[in-house]
């Protein structure tokens, strides 16, 4: 704001710069915490005792921890989830979205209307778990996938992205003798790119992070996904958790503390490795839909 | 989805009839490539989110897996009588709107006071770095996020218990204590959400004409007046679509945020309609019960969404639908 004409700090000033640092501290303060704790080298690692410094770096919780069969292989599960489940979000939602667009497609009001509908109402867990049962997906990555095919919230975005492309565009394709299929191939899908990236992106962290659904639906151990290993690791705690963790015995000599938060840490790390870089298309990708409210 | 579009038309004779069907049958025939476009889309609702409503029955019947929905007896209310003369459903009634009505007072202000302190930033660098550290928690998952809690707040690996342990030789039992439930839970989401809550706030104030601000600036209006005369305005139909919103899903809680805080001390504060769900109709096996629970539940919070949609449009905004 370069018309403000004093720029020297009046005390409203350090009031609201020291109260946007103790918010943003209080946001990272945990994640140092358990950063630190978990580079700690688990041989010094005392127990009931508070350091912000670790005594001694190590990297042994992460090993240990990349060296286990349960991680990897509920890394390998979360990993594909996530992948194939993005591809087909992507596909159905902005398939679904464009003819939706529509306004000449019979029966385009009713169908839009039974899509804000499921917004509003849903069946509940049981029925759907129910359903998920009956189809014969339990202990099956399709259950995860399936189920979030698309959302209502998704579409109606996507929607009203695509409301925003100029129908002469779409005439002008046409009288160059592009039939309905060049026209979303290479007019639609290639103008909604913005969109794609930000709804891969949001898809994409849905799909890392859903616990509950793959809870329920994976009973199976070698199916778990991550974020229902690290819930067994860290909140069901107890060294057993650990121990089952493990492959074979002789780790259970290392204090699970830092294990715990190093399991933590490897659960955020894609997400905070990619966040720095993607940070403006999430944030974008909020407002996308709001122009026509 | 043909015959929608003819209804309204009843009365027309047969004949023209005809041929308006005939007319639509031409443009569907004419848009036969956007059904096929939106085919796995409209198959994926059907099956995903309309089949299970035929599962609402179950709340009608004992249901026995056995025997299915078309075997089970029916039952009539009954499940929805038991529920509602049974104490347990008002534990869960209290902690559902405790729950909300703490988030509606203490979490809704904060996306809008820090959107406000953000606003008034002038350092361009200082407030993108401080927006990038309160959007990030956002991303992480509420396994995760309750991780967190645990790494800082349980009595033996919680950081404040070492704190304390260490400074006063005392501990406090955050996480296994009906006092503290609906305070962390409270909490956790302001954590978790209340930075990425800006968002919405800080587009409505970008587009505020800054020649607004200079001009308060020569009248001479102190930071304060340019907040409450010009920001806050700005910002006023955000805030009551928001509250309006908010008020539609009072029934509605983070379940999975609370199903993995809970624990056996907590669940007299803790439990809600949708983990009382859970545990029921899915771990226990008592399906009907699972399914009237959830049911109340989705009607109740249907009747809140369209009354506050209602409301909202009252007040001369747009309304939601």
């Amino acid at each position: 704001m370069s018309f403000v004409l004093s720029k020297r700090m009046t005390i409203g000033d350090y009031f609201i710069y020291g109260s946007i640092v103790l918010f943003s501290f209080i946001c990272l303060a945990p994640f140092l915490y358990v950063v630190s704790v978990s580079l700690t080298d688990p041989e010094v690692y005392v127990p009931f005792q508070f350091r912000i410094i670790p005594e001694q770096f190590s990297l042994a919780s992460y090993a240990y921890l990349l060296s286990t069969n349960s991680f990897l292989n509920s890394l390998k599960n979360t990993a594909y989830i996530t992948i194939v489940g993005t591809i087909f979000n992507i596909i159905v939602t902005f398939t679904m979205a464009y003819g939706l667009t529509k306004k000449t497609l019979p029966g385009r009001t009713f169908i839009l209307y039974a899509v804000v509908f499921t917004l509003v109402f849903n069946a509940g867990i049981v029925p759907n778990y129910i359903l998920v049962q009956g189809l014969g997906l339990i202990n099956s990555h399709w259950a995860l996938i399936l189920i979030n095919l698309t959302n209502a919230w998704s579409l109606i975005v996507v929607k009203s992205f695509m409301d925003s492309i100029p129908i002469e565009l779409e005439e002008a394709a046409r009288i160059d003798g592009c039939n309905d299929i060049g026209v979303f191939l290479r007019i639609i899908i290639p103008l909604s790119m913005p969109a794609i990236a930000a709804f891969t992106l949001f898809f994409a962290v849905a799909h890392w992070n859903t616990y509950f659904n793959a809870m329920i639906y994976l009973t199976d151990s070698s199916k778990w996904t991550l974020q229902v290993l690290i819930k067994t690791l860290v909140i069901d705690s107890g060294s057993d958790a650990v121990a089952q963790a493990g492959s074979s015995g002789e780790q259970a000599a290392l204090p699970q503390e830092t294990i715990r938060m190093a399991s933590i840490v490897l659960a955020m790390l894609p997400i905070l490795v990619i966040y720095p870089f993607l940070q403006k298309y999430f944030a974008k990708g909020v407002m996308l839909g709001s122009v026509k409210g | 989805m043909p015959e929608m579009e003819l209804s309204p038309k009843k009365q027309v004779p047969l004949k023209m009839n005809q041929s308006r069907l005939k007319r639509l049958w031409g443009r569907i025939v004419q848009h036969k490539f956007f059904y096929l476009l939106m085919l796995p889309g409209i198959l994926y609702f059907l099956v995903f989110r309309y089949a299970p409503m035929w599962g609402l029955l179950i709340a009608f019947q004992d249901y026995n897996p056995f025997q299915g929905i078309w075997g089970s007896p029916w039952v009539g209310f009954k499940h929805f009588i038991d529920l509602f003369t049974f104490d347990y459903f008002y534990t869960l009634l209290r902690n559902t709107l405790v729950i909300n009505f703490l988030s509606l007072i203490l979490y809704f202000p904060v996306p809008i006071i820090l959107a406000i302190m953000l606003n008034e930033i002038r350092h361009e660098v200082f407030k993108r770095v401080n927006q990038s550290i309160v959007y990030l928690p956002h991303f992480l998952s509420w396994v995760v996020v309750v991780g967190l809690t645990f790494f800082m707040l349980s009595t033996d690996i919680g950081a404040i218990n070492k704190i304390l342990g260490s400074m006063f030789d005392f501990r406090i039992s955050f996480l296994t204590s009906d006092k503290w439930f609906w305070v962390i839970i409270t909490f956790q989401s302001i954590w978790k959400d209340a930075g990425w809550g800006t968002i919405i706030f800080l587009a409505a104030i970008a587009s505020v004409n800054p020649s607004l601000y200079e001009a308060a600036v020569v009248d001479g209006a102190s930071r304060m007046r340019q907040i409450w005369h010009i920001t806050l305005p700005a910002i006023r139909h955000v805030i009551i679509i928001l509250l309006i919103l908010r008020l539609g899903s009072m029934m509605d809680v983070g379940f999975e945020q609370i199903l993995l805080m809970l624990n056996p001390l907590v669940m007299n504060v803790g439990d809600v309609f949708d983990t009382y769900a859970f545990t029921q109709g899915i771990l226990r096996g008592d399906t009907s019960i699972g399914v009237a629970v959830g049911m109340f539940k989705g009607i109740v919070g249907l009747i809140l969404v369209l009354g506050a949609n209602w409301l909202s449009k009252k007040f001369g905004n747009e309304g939601i639908f």
